[in-house]
């Protein structure tokens, strides 16, 4: 063999400075935070705030909006950090207590919305724009976000490309209700949550290359 | 290891991110044990242990812009070790689920006739010439890991080709001797 001698020597050797990564919060804080002047920009310019005001005077409508909203934060953060060698691998599921939050309150508004509104309630709104809506929005986000997070060459890709698309298709779903004149349906949530999955088996299916800087 | 290496390894590292040379060979050299001790959990034959130690190496390397001086150095190593030793483990296992051991392949026959076949892969001269016969980056592959059986880390430094690109290389020589050989048999019938 050249042996690990020679390959110590050449590595050494070669050696450049490299720039040291900035802590994985303040990354995804840096991250979100661009997300949400763009997000604010966007709102301000094209929703129709005073029916998103009007639903959101439901307590159990701000309750779905704040799991989404935290799901998607959440994830992100659990994203950078999975991405760094020595985090442990539990921060795959600082999530899910949000994400939890987010499908029980939705399935609860679609029930009451059922009940209310009776067969009417239990058909398809407008899903598949929401659909469209999400995996839209989700696809560039999560490029942007492949672009920071690929600079830390993660060592299990693909956990990390699933949150980062879990992140991302959340941020979408909550951008996504100040653009939605209309409470969900059964189908309609089902769609929704359909979306997010499509965008975390995009995600997952994109970081095998995307983010596996060591493949071999 | 004592916490106090683990801070002597962590400075080290620190510096070798500012592109200091020698602190970065010291912590090579010096982290080697620890890292063989680790992949020996997983890989039995001192080969195979120094071939994935030497990845170890060549990771550790890609990614030292993710260790945090702040944090222990030793929690950042042996992470990768770990995970470099599993991956390389399934490597293994993918590698062994593809391949079939065949008795028939290493047996000869009496009659002359039926060893026509595998005499025409023996001779040096036929091999040579079809070795001679592939692409730079194929032709230099199969010398370096199949004929001076470097392991894929000495063989990726020898030649300046990454490890991923040594092994498509390997595999389209082995398919194209493959092809050179066979088309060779088929004259010799």
């Amino acid at each position: 063999m050249i042996r690990t001698d020679g390959l110590i020597a050449e590595l050494a050797g070669d050696l450049e400075p490299v720039e040291r990564l900035r802590p994985p919060l303040l990354r995804a804080s840096l991250w979100l935070g661009v997300i949400a002047v763009l997000s604010v920009v966007l709102i301000a310019g094209f929703a129709d705030m005073p029916v998103f005001m009007h639903r959101a005077q439901d307590s159990k409508m701000m309750l779905e909006l704040v799991g989404t909203l935290l799901t998607g934060i959440l994830a992100v953060i659990a994203a950078f950090e999975l991405s760094l060698p020595d985090r442990s691998p539990r921060w795959a599921f600082l999530p899910v207590p949000s994400l939890l939050l987010w499908i029980g309150s939705s399935s609860y508004n679609c029930w009451r919305q059922w009940v209310v509104a009776g067969p009417n309630g239990y058909g398809a709104g407008e899903g598949l724009d929401c659909f469209t809506w999400i995996v839209a929005f989700g696809v560039p986000l999560g490029i942007s976000l492949f672009v920071l997070l690929r600079r830390a060459k993660p060592l299990a890709p693909i956990p990390v490309a699933a949150m980062a698309g879990l992140g991302v298709a959340s941020i979408a779903a909550f951008l996504l209700q100040f653009f939605h004149p209309f409470d969900v349906t059964f189908i309609d949530l089902a769609l929704h949550l359909a979306a997010v999955f499509t965008v975390v088996i995009v995600a997952r299916a994109a970081g095998r290359s995307g983010l596996n800087a060591l493949r071999d | 290891m004592n916490s106090d290496v683990g801070d002597e390894w962590g400075m080290l590292m620190a510096a070798a991110q500012g592109g200091n040379r020698q602190a970065y060979d010291r912590l090579l050299r010096e982290i080697l044990p620890y890292i063989r001790a680790i992949v020996r959990k997983h890989h039995a034959t001192a080969d195979r242990v120094e071939d994935v130690a030497q990845d170890v190496l060549l990771t550790i390397h890609r990614v030292r812009n993710t260790y945090d001086p702040a944090r222990p150095f030793s929690k950042w190593l042996g992470a990768i070790a770990h995970r470099r030793s599993i991956d390389a483990l399934r490597r293994r296992v993918r590698s062994d689920a593809n391949e079939t051991f065949s008795p028939i392949a290493y047996e000869t026959f009496a009659d002359p006739e039926a060893n026509k076949d595998i005499s025409a892969h023996e001779d040096s001269t036929v091999l040579a010439e079809a070795i001679a016969a592939l692409p730079p980056g194929q032709r230099q592959a199969v010398e370096l890991l199949r004929l001076k059986e470097l392991s894929l880390a000495e063989a990726s430094a020898e030649s300046g080709q990454s490890v991923g690109a040594l092994k498509v290389s390997l595999h389209r020589a082995i398919r194209a001797l493959q092809a050179i050989l066979g088309r060779q048999d088929g004259r010799n019938d």
